[in-house]
């Protein structure tokens, strides 16, 4: 069914009685060509990109909870293309053009708001590194204005311009960053999948990776053995646990990440606002909650929830910013468990293991990465060699320490970026 | 989240300050190979469940601390002076 | 309608406020709910979406319908409970989420337009053009979304944060609460009884039943009285706890005056609480859940248990004629209680056809509402039985079904609670939260004896694993009724047209939707929600997750138990950010530091920059001057010329001793210490153990056993910890130990060819080339003030650092830079330090920016080969020692009247501008006096190997194109004579 506003019209005078499933719930076959471990927003995007880009047939995605239930549904939802390394640059400016075009692809609407992103910057230290990666945005064809302090007010009159801890100098304005709608970024990717003929198969769990002579043969899981030729590992959250029933071990640490919602309100807040003296980035959602996060609870944890040590330090930073949300509430708090890699970087690569591939380690970053880290992967495993944008993104440059990608330049302390 | 330092006793997790899995402990040798480098500095075991890491008590006696816990449940089994732990696998040898 | 003799409220203390500008009178003990009902208010809200009239439906925090804007102007306080809210004279109500008010809303009219709005349905629309999403679709929701308003002006509320400690933390103070707060107090317990409302007890405020043969709130009154005069207890009132958390830390939001007009001006309005309790005892009681049937959101349709609530507590009947709907023993309390009040009960509904209850009204069993009428007030009531359809006129409906504890709180950790058939509800289960126990109608008992008898046990439990014996505490005796129900859900659809049943009152969710998800494949209950919002407004599903979930289960042909639950979250109710980040606004965020100069300085008119927590002058004006260059400029020349002084306190500044001191530093540092001399300085570079540079600094050499390290002032806490480390983990049988004393030491730079000169106006022995030369260090004395003496320079100039002790900082300042100005010199700010060391090529962490190598910034052959160290092995790795990487470089204008900025990036010359071919960026840049241009510093590919190329210097965000030679880091006095002479 492709929908439409037409659609939409037909079925509410008709009693929306003729909707349809937005995928299928098929069982498993014996056999597929590709197998995606992981049904999430990137496992479901690689699956998407494999059958509508790259001719893949015989795809299934195996999850073994229900699909988006990770990070794709537990994120604060934002999209942007504003790194500066090389490596990164490229691949993020690939992923939102991607973005741009998503829903069309999809025919799915995910609500993808390009609300404009405002990254602070509260020292000169902080606007010469401001200003090189603006500079890099610009150079990789993205757009990028430093604005200053009155070019801040005009835009986000409601920070404390006159008493704030750590003054505003003025912010990194990236006018196509914004955010979407999480879930139907998930949904609308499984949906293409399935209308492609990829099998979303839920409450699958993988259990093992059967290997024979270095070659991957197919996986066990908790519906049975299935073959395929070729297995990829898309399971942020869960990397370390499945790649070592490949063997492996990964420069993978997790940790939580806390993002957090108030109730409702009216429109208060347009663009996304981050702070640049402690982790805190906020939006308004469509439904008029304050969607915010900030730092990762910095210990290692598989929990989904954090503690209130991170939580407030997260509001504290919203109180000096922009006092005028004190009287929202938060509503909830969630948790998800986040790739910490070495370099704050990601890995979409082979294995030592023939037909067994790895994308993992997307730190906290790995929302605004969807779409073009389901391009790239699928992109790898059907030709087995990387994509151009993605070809920096190695296993083995922690072990040669070649375009290592330390964007925060905190160094190989999993927890730090 | 509160972490019993055996210095100073139960104590909030905002005095601690975490670094990461106890592998820091057990640095190769120079000339133990990238390998061996590569899994001290990058790889780690990472698990779902019971586990050892350090912490260092930065807003106390400035001890660092081997803390096995549970990383899906948060529960904390037990706390060491990485000092001691060192020592201890030191007279092991 | 008030009832004469009923309720707890204090007849003789009228309260009246506004409630959407017209006046209602309460009186003491009511909330804006009581008050506002008890003068016949039907409409309280609107609903989310469809903006349908609602009016209150329970008597809680759990409230989904009756959210309200309190106060105007900076202290507007939007989605308040009414229901919660305390009255107080001149307190301003308004309704919200509606146009012009919510007893007349112009956009009720999207009620007409919901056969489109159903589930997902913005998934599946405004995708063409996709120009218009964010111009006209998205706005456009976003209006109509969201419920109260922020007033957008900053908020200037007082609120306060606190840690509390306890044996045993009991959560609620109703019969169960109280019973387990009495038992374990009597026992000698440390204790914390919390609970939301004004007043301890609970249902037993609502109920009319007896305790020990005395009024239930009576016996309520009684215990609390007991506990309040006990020294072990504190009894928080108004305190709802918000979360549980690991190891058991819980939070508590105290609402200390949100229900007084104007309170003191120490006390907070609201208290962020982290209870730290040994155990804890959940005694948060149960919820009442209602039934889908159509039309089931009008005003007037409450849960019966409130519609009782009202009459019991606030003396009010909610409606003069008024019906009660069950599936259970407990909604006939309702009737029975209205009737013997006085109110008309028109018909007593239990949709139970063995339903035995007995009451003066009229009983129809084996019947369910169906359907009802009445836009902005409930008027009529279609009832369907055996007996076919039968309509009543009522303006109230109780309705009622079933309980669901409150097992929120167990579940914060992951929990999930086990569906029950006997009670048609969710239970905990065990060790769902460590030291946290369900106790009471939060564990499934509904009936106050057995209540009364849990609470009394598990205490006892708590007092065991505590180490403590309970006292003799007899367990009183109380109503003892069985708790009889029946699982209703959904009352079948008979009747014609679109008529909606509903589930989330706050979302505008239907059974209608649940079921539409469910064909759309959203069948998971997690699918569910998301795709519906089921359970994602302001009550988070308290009053429907249950509900939805059968449906859910229904529509999918499976079982309660198989569908599973989503999870509840902290924190419990929503908690405003002013509480959370209380004590942050302005400056409150991070901690100031100052140095011992910093009244001197700000005396100076010096504008002052954030560093880290420090502050530190940026320059110094001095009159004429027009702007900071001016100064600045001046400065570099005072220091090239005469003299300057500037405080360098901020530097990290550890105090290392130890008969192993010098062979812990050759670990940490990439160069030797050991073999540094008694009395002389190095400088050092020290490495992340991935082989990246951490931080460089000089160490001096003060004893045998006494070093002193100064670190860069960024990475002062980060170089202490690791030190530590290093000590602690790796050379654990070195004999030597290290503090901070940064705090301890206030040092200046002493710099310029007349710094000497001004040195020996002030110490007491005068110091020569030969005493003091370059890199030497040692103890001198000042006026008799010991101190230390570093003859180091960071501007290249012949230089000292000085360093008394703290106390004496401000004095030698002000002495030191008096002195400067007598030698034609002065003070100078970070400004001219900048020039100054870019003018010689000496890092900071502009260029140690933790993705450089000693390699990059050139100092790869400072890597001892004697000795192993911190980051040596890592640092070999190939891919850190590669040609192409960005080393550092200094960059210079072939234009000399051309500004150079920061952050710009390089390019090969004739290269075409694109990411994919940027040679480079630019780190630092100042104006230097003495070549009369601009300087750079940045990195290059392969850099060293290019000096005296000219390439692009592009920066594109601020427009400055332009041509650059590349050169040494050091340009101005390389041979670095200036600094020995």
């Amino acid at each position: 069914m492709r929908f439409s506003a037409w659609q939409v019209l037909k079925e509410g005078l008709t009693g929306n009685k003729g909707w349809t499933p937005h995928w299928r719930s098929p069982e498993p076959k014996a056999e597929y060509d590709i197998i995606i471990i992981g049904g999430g927003g990137h496992g479901l995007s690689t699956a998407y990109h494999l059958a509508a880009k790259y001719g893949g047939k015989r795809i299934a995605v195996l999850e073994k909870g229900y699909i988006g239930g990770g990070n794709v549904g537990r994120n604060t939802t934002i999209v942007r293309a504003n790194y500066f390394l090389k490596g990164n640059s490229e691949f993020y400016s690939h992923s939102l053009k991607l973005w741009e075009r998503m829903e069309k692809d999809l025919n799915y609407n995910a609500m993808h708001s390009q609300r404009g992103i405002l990254n602070l910057f509260h020292s000169d230290g902080q606007r010469d590194a401001a200003a090189r990666r603006g500079n890099m945005m610009i150079n990789q064809g993205d757009d990028a204005i430093l604005l200053d302090r009155q070019g801040v007010r005009e835009i986000v009159p409601y920070l404390d311009y006159d008493n704030i801890r750590f003054p505003v100098y003025g912010a990194l304005y990236h006018k196509r960053g914004g955010t979407a709608r999480h879930d139907a970024v998930a949904w609308g990717y499984a949906r293409g999948a399935d209308q492609r003929g990829v099998d979303i198969i839920q409450n699958c769990e993988v259990t093992g990776i059967d290997i024979e002579n270095g070659v991957v043969k197919g996986v066990q899981t908790s519906k049975g053995p299935i073959k395929a030729k070729k297995v990829g590992m898309v399971v942020a959250g869960r990397s370390s646990q499945v790649a070592a029933m490949a063997g492996m071990q990964v420069p993978i640490e997790s940790t939580v990440l806390q993002a957090f919602v108030t109730e409702g309100l009216k429109p208060v807040l347009d663009n996304v606002v981050t702070f640049g003296m402690g982790h805190f980035y906020i939006s308004q959602s469509d439904k008029g909650g304050l969607v915010f996060g900030g730092d990762i609870d910095m210990y290692a944890s598989y929990a989904q929830r954090g503690n209130l040590p991170t939580t407030e330090h997260v509001v504290e930073a919203a109180m000096t910013l922009m006092p005028m949300i004190g009287k929202a509430k938060m509503l909830r708090s969630w948790g998800g468990i986040m790739d910490m890699s070495p370099d704050g970087s990601p890995v979409i690569d082979k294995t030592h293991v023939e037909g067994l591939y790895l994308n993992c380690g997307w730190n906290y970053g790995g929302f605004k990465a969807v779409p073009a880290s389901g391009d790239c992967f699928a992109h790898l495993m059907a030709k087995d060699e990387p994509h151009p944008v993605a070809a920096k993104f190695r296993l083995d440059r922690f072990r040669t320490g070649q375009n290592i990608l330390d964007e925060e330049g905190s160094g190989s302390q999993h927890n730090l970026h | 989240m509160r972490i019993k330092c055996p210095l100073c006793g139960e104590r909030d997790r905002r005095e601690f300050y975490y670094q990461g899995a106890a592998i820091a402990l057990n640095r190769p040798a120079p000339d133990a190979g990238d390998e061996a480098w590569n899994d001290y500095i990058h790889n780690r075991e990472n698990p779902a469940g019971r586990t050892k890491d350090l912490w260092h008590h930065e807003a106390g006696c400035s001890a660092w601390l081997v803390v096995e816990r549970n990383t899906v449940t948060h529960e904390i089994y037990g706390v060491e002076l990485a000092e001691d732990v060192k020592r201890g696998s030191k007279n092991a040898d | 309608m008030r009832i004469n003799g009923k309720g707890l409220i204090d007849r003789s203390t009228p309260i009246s406020f506004s409630f959407d500008g017209k006046k209602v009178q309460g009186f003491q003990g009511d909330t804006v709910a009581s008050a506002a009902l008890a003068e016949g208010r039907k409409i309280f809200g609107r609903s989310f979406k469809y903006h349908r009239p609602r009016g209150v439906m329970t008597t809680g925090s759990e409230e989904p319908n009756a959210l309200v804007t309190l106060h105007s102007g900076a202290a507007q306080d939007p989605n308040m409970r009414a229901t919660t809210q305390e009255i107080f004279e001149g307190l301003q109500v308004r309704g919200q989420n509606a146009w012009p008010s919510v007893d007349r809303d112009l956009m009720g009219v999207n009620d007409l337009l919901a056969p489109f709005f159903g589930a997902g349905f913005y998934y599946k629309t405004f995708m063409w053009p996709g120009a218009l999403w964010e111009k006209l679709w998205e706005p456009m929701i976003r209006r109509a979304a969201g419920l109260g308003a922020l007033s957008g002006e900053h908020d200037t509320s007082r609120n306060e944060k606190a840690y509390a400690f306890c044996d045993l933390l009991v959560i609620g103070a109703g019969p169960a609460g109280l019973m387990a707060a009495l038992t374990a107090a009597r026992a000698g317990a440390d204790v914390i009884l919390a609970d939301e409302d004004a007043r301890l007890g609970g249902r037993l405020l609502l109920e009319d039943e007896e305790i020990e043969g005395k009024p239930g709130h009576v016996w309520a009154a009684d215990v609390t009285a007991e506990l309040m005069g006990m020294d072990n207890v504190r009894v928080m009132t108004r305190t709802t706890v918000t979360g549980a958390f690991d190891q058991g830390t819980y939070g508590a939001l105290e609402r200390v005056a949100q229900h007084v007009a104007a309170p003191s001006n120490d006390t907070p309005r609201e208290c962020f609480w982290r209870i730290v309790a040994k155990r804890a005892i959940l005694a948060a009681g149960a919820l009442e859940r209602s039934v889908a049937f159509a039309n089931n959101d009008r005003p007037g349709i409450m849960m019966a248990g409130a519609v009782r609530g009202y009459l019991n507590r606030w003396g009010v009947a909610a409606g003069q004629k008024v019906a009660v709907f069950g599936n259970n023993d407990n909604a006939w309390r309702t009737a029975r209680d209205l009737k013997s009040a006085g109110v008309d009960v028109v018909a007593m509904i239990d949709s139970r056809k063995d339903a035995t209850g007995e009451g003066d009204f009229p009983i129809i069993t084996g019947g369910m509402v169906s359907d009802t009428r009445g836009r902005s007030g409930l008027r009529e009531i279609t009832v369907q039985s055996a007996s076919g359809d039968q309509k009543f006129e009522v303006d109230c409906l109780g309705v009622s079904g079933g309980w669901n504890p409150s097992v929120h709180m167990m579940c914060h950790m992951n929990g999930r609670p086990a569906w029950d058939e006997a009670t048609q509800s969710f239970l905990p289960v065990d060790n769902m939260v460590p030291g946290l126990k369900a106790v009471g109608s939060a564990a499934g008992k509904f009936s106050t004896q057995a209540v009364l008898e849990d609470a009394h046990a598990e205490a006892i439990s708590a007092l065991l694993d505590l180490g403590l014996t309970s006292a003799d505490t007899v367990i009183p005796t109380a109503e003892d009724g069985a708790h009889n129900i029946e699982g209703l859900w959904e009352v079948p659809h008979i009747s014609k047209g679109y008529k909606r049943a509903w589930l989330d009152f706050q979302n505008d969710v239907s059974t209608k939707d649940v079921r539409q998800a469910a064909k759309e494949n959203f069948a998971s209950v997690e699918h569910m929600k998301r795709y519906t919002t089921q359970g994602m407004a302001p009550d988070q599903g308290k009053n429907s997750n249950v509900n939805a979930l059968a449906i859910l289960a229904d529509a999918t042909g499976r079982d309660i138990p198989t569908t599973g639950t989503t999870t509840f979250r902290p924190p419990y109710v929503p908690v405003s950010l002013a509480a959370l980040g209380a004590g942050a606004r302005g400056k409150g965020f991070a901690p100031e530091r100052f140095v011992t100069s910093h009244q001197a300085t700000v005396d100076r008119n010096a504008p002052m920059i954030e560093a880290g927590l420090w502050y530190r002058p940026s320059y110094y004006p001095r009159p004429g001057e027009k702007t900071w260059r001016d100064s600045c400029d001046r400065e570099v020349n005072m220091v090239r010329n005469a003299v300057g002084v500037t405080d360098v306190s901020t530097l990290g500044k550890i105090d290392i001793q130890g008969p192993d001191a010098g062979k812990f530093l050759d670990f940490v540092y990439i160069n030797m210490f050991s073999t540094l001399k008694v009395g002389r300085v190095r400088y050092g570079l020290m490495l992340r153990e991935d082989g990246h540079v951490m931080d460089d600094g000089t160490t001096a050499r003060m004893g045998e056993n006494h070093y002193v390290m100064t670190t860069t002032t960024a990475a002062a806490g980060q170089v202490m910890k690791h030190l530590e480390f290093v000590h602690q983990v790796h050379c654990t049988d070195m004999d030597v130990r290290m503090i901070s004393t940064t705090e301890q030491w206030a040092q200046f730079a002493v710099a310029g060819p007349k710094s000497r000169e001004l040195l020996n106006s002030i110490l007491d022995e005068k110091i020569d080339n030969e005493s003091w030369p370059f890199m030497a260090c040692g103890e001198v004395s000042l006026s008799g003030v010991n101190g230390r003496l570093f003859r180091i320079s960071f501007s290249g100039e012949h230089a000292y650092e000085i360093a008394v002790p703290s106390r004496y900082g401000d004095a030698l300042f002000r002495d030191l830079v008096s002195r400067a100005e007598t030698l034609g010199g002065g003070v100078y700010g970070m400004e001219a330090l900048n020039v100054l060391r870019i003018e010689k090529g000496f890092i900071t962490h502009a260029e140690i920016h933790g993705r450089v190598t000693a390699f990059d910034i050139g100092m790869g052959r400072m890597v001892s080969a004697k000795k192993d160290c911190i980051g040596k092995t890592a640092s070999q790795r190939p891919g850190l020692n590669l040609d192409e990487r960005e080393q550092l470089v200094g960059l210079k204008p072939l234009d000399g009247a051309q500004q150079l900025s920061s952050g710009a990036h390089l390019f090969t010359k004739g290269d075409a501008l694109t990411a994919d071919n940027s040679q480079g960026y630019v780190t630092s840049v100042g104006y230097s006096t003495s070549l009369e241009c601009f300087l750079g510093m940045g990195f290059l590919v392969n850099g060293r190997a290019r000096i005296g190329e000219q390439i692009q210097f592009i920066d594109r965000l601020r427009d400055i194109i332009t041509t650059v030679e590349v050169v040494e880091p050091v340009v101005f006095d390389p041979e670095g004579g200036r600094a020995r002479g």
